[in-house]
């Protein structure tokens, strides 16, 4: 008798890197098994997205969908401060900022019989 | 099937990584070429600022260093190099590399600079529009320092054509270094765009360097990569129907897989479907990716339309001066000392009425995830006790006031919280960029060879 689903962060089963040009960052987000993309389609959202960035007062966050990789790939405007010329932060790239990303708490089914994770080593428990 | 391998991913990349590429390329026997992509955004006004300084420089300050080790292997085996090294003074870059290969006694070498890419004097900003990725950062303003379009590849495929060993470029489009010796080699014609396409692709895949070969991507327990310390760069082997394998030199460290492809193949675009080149409008929303060995990722399913009306063009202007000032706190209560600083230096630019924008940050607790006003810093809650750097920024016009600012932080020693240590102190001018699209026709793309040479 177990959860029909439990909470995990996005990194458990996915993983990214972001990029910049002028004030606009990207952040893509690809799963490391194909069976996880349903997870990322349904709970990596263009507004939790957003909202993980909204004290940098981003203006819109655009998803696009990449099934054949499993990944999804945002585009988030207004995100860099200025960006690497303007900007008073420490990394005025957003080179860390997949990691907000993947930080993402998210909610993946139980699966019986399977390795529900990466990794081993990452299981939490719960 | 044509050999084309990444000696460089950035201004300031791994000088020794070449070496190992270029080796495999030879070993190969077949000839290609090795890209060198070393001009950012700033890149090129800084080089425009030094080249006012003194018309020798205004190149990549590297470029002996990285090619030195290479220059002769490469001539010796018909390996081409293409850089865009030249940054704001290609035909000095072009001057070097010719005393070097005459230092090395390898005689004449043909290198071609590629010429149209520097637009002062040519385009009235104020009839251009502004690139949308800038949004609301503000527009132009102050003096320009330069104006740079990214050109396509015609110039670099026809410059190999006509026989040059070098190729040496200011601003292109960074695929267009891979896309033009694919285009010169196979005779891909220009209306082929899913060739073209393919090309991008490959130089899209190449133009960061290690980045898809293990560089920028280790993450110790979920993503582990072998010998960090001697990643290999990337080498693409590309038959003639635009089809290629991503992969690196025997021996090295790294590592190339589904997930490194996957990463870079999605670094730094926007619309998978319509990246915009000065060639073709790339679609990768078709790729597919094999792992058909170990370290060999193939590619296939680039398609292509037809390529943007305007080009990009990358507008340098002064900006503003950046003052940096850095102190420590450790130890039983050190977040408290730290947001305490933190709160006296707001208080002390207050009172003498600085008129500098500021930003504090913790480093240590959410640094480089916040905004300039603090709020993820202000909700963070930990064990207070820790050992915290506070990291303090300062922007303005005037170097004066940037520099009073720093100062404040210095004074910390002495007047702040206890325990503070460790005041590290910067200031620099900054140079802004802006980019605009500009009509094509502004642009004339072309190349001679140096040395007054047909």
């Amino acid at each position: 008798m177990s959860e029909p689903s439990r909470r995990i962060a996005l990194y458990q089963i996915a993983h990214g890197r972001s990029g910049d040009k002028g004030n606009r960052l990207n952040v893509n987000v690809i799963a490391y098994e194909p069976r996880h993309w349903p997870v990322l389609l349904a709970e990596v959202t263009t507004e939790r997205v957003a909202a993980l960035f909204a004290h940098r007062g981003v203006t819109r966050v655009t998803r696009y969908e990449l099934p054949r990789l499993g990944a999804l790939n945002f585009v988030i405007e207004d995100a860099l401060e200025g960006g690497v010329n303007s900007s008073l932060g420490v990394d005025t790239h957003g080179k860390c900022l997949s990691y907000l990303v993947l930080g993402l708490e998210i909610l993946v089914p139980n699966e019986p019989g399977e390795t529900p994770l990466a990794s081993p080593v990452l299981q939490t428990a719960r | 099937m044509y050999r084309i391998g990444s000696g460089a991913g950035f201004s300031g990349d791994r000088i020794d990584a070449p070496q190992s590429v270029v080796r495999a390329i030879a070993a190969a026997g077949e000839g290609g070429a090795v890209i060198f992509e070393t001009l950012g955004e700033r890149t090129l006004a800084l080089g425009q600022i030094a080249k006012r300084q003194d018309p020798l420089r205004g190149y990549e300050p590297l470029l002996d260093d990285i090619l030195e080790p290479i220059l002769a292997q490469c001539i010796a085996a018909g390996i081409v190099i293409v850089g865009n090294f030249g940054q704001a003074n290609p035909p000095a870059a072009a001057r070097a590399i010719q005393d070097l290969a005459t230092r090395l006694g390898l005689g004449t070498v043909r290198i071609a600079i590629v010429t149209g890419d520097d637009l002062v004097g040519r385009v009235d900003l104020t009839q251009t529009e502004r690139w949308d990725g800038d949004g609301r950062l503000p527009g132009l303003d102050g003096d320009v320092i330069a104006i740079n379009a990214y050109l396509g590849a015609g110039a670099i495929a026809d410059a190999i054509r006509s026989g040059a060993q070098v190729v040496v470029t200011g601003r292109v489009a960074d695929p267009a270094l891979a896309l033009g010796p694919l285009v010169a080699h196979f005779n891909w014609s220009w209306t082929d765009l899913d060739r073209i396409a393919a090309g991008t692709l490959v130089g899209h895949l190449l133009e960061c360097g290690s980045q898809v070969s293990g560089g920028f991507f280790a993450d110790p327990g979920f993503k582990d990569v072998p010998d960090t310390a001697d990643i290999g760069f990337p080498i693409a082997e590309v038959d003639a129907d635009g089809s290629f394998v991503i992969t690196k030199a025997e021996g090295t460290g790294g590592l190339v897989d589904l997930r490194t492809v996957k990463e870079q193949l999605l670094y730094e675009i926007h619309d998978p479907a319509a990246y915009l080149t000065p060639d073709v409008t790339l679609d990768i929303t078709g790729v597919e990716l094999q792992q058909v060995g170990p370290d060999r990722v193939r590619v296939t399913g680039a398609r292509g339309h037809q390529a943007p009306h305007k080009l990009k063009a990358t507008v340098s202007v002064y900006g503003d001066w950046l003052g940096e000032a850095e102190i420590s706190y450790a130890g039983p209560n050190a977040l408290a000392r730290a947001r305490l600083a933190i709160t006296t230096i707001d208080e002390r630019l207050r009172r003498r009425s600085l008129p500098v924008r500021h930003r504090s940050d913790i480093i240590g607790t959410v640094s480089a995830f916040d905004s300039d006003d603090g709020d993820l810093l202000a909700a963070f809650g930990s064990v207070p006790a820790g050992d915290y750097r506070v990291r303090f920024a300062f922007g303005g016009n005037s170097q004066r006031e940037v520099e009073r600012a720093v100062q404040e932080v210095n004074a910390l020693y002495c007047c702040g919280p206890a325990g503070g240590g460790g005041v590290r102190q910067s200031v620099r001018p900054r140079v802004r960029t802006l980019s605009h699209m500009v009509p094509r026709d502004l642009v004339e793309m072309g190349f001679h060879f140096a040395g007054g040479e047909p």
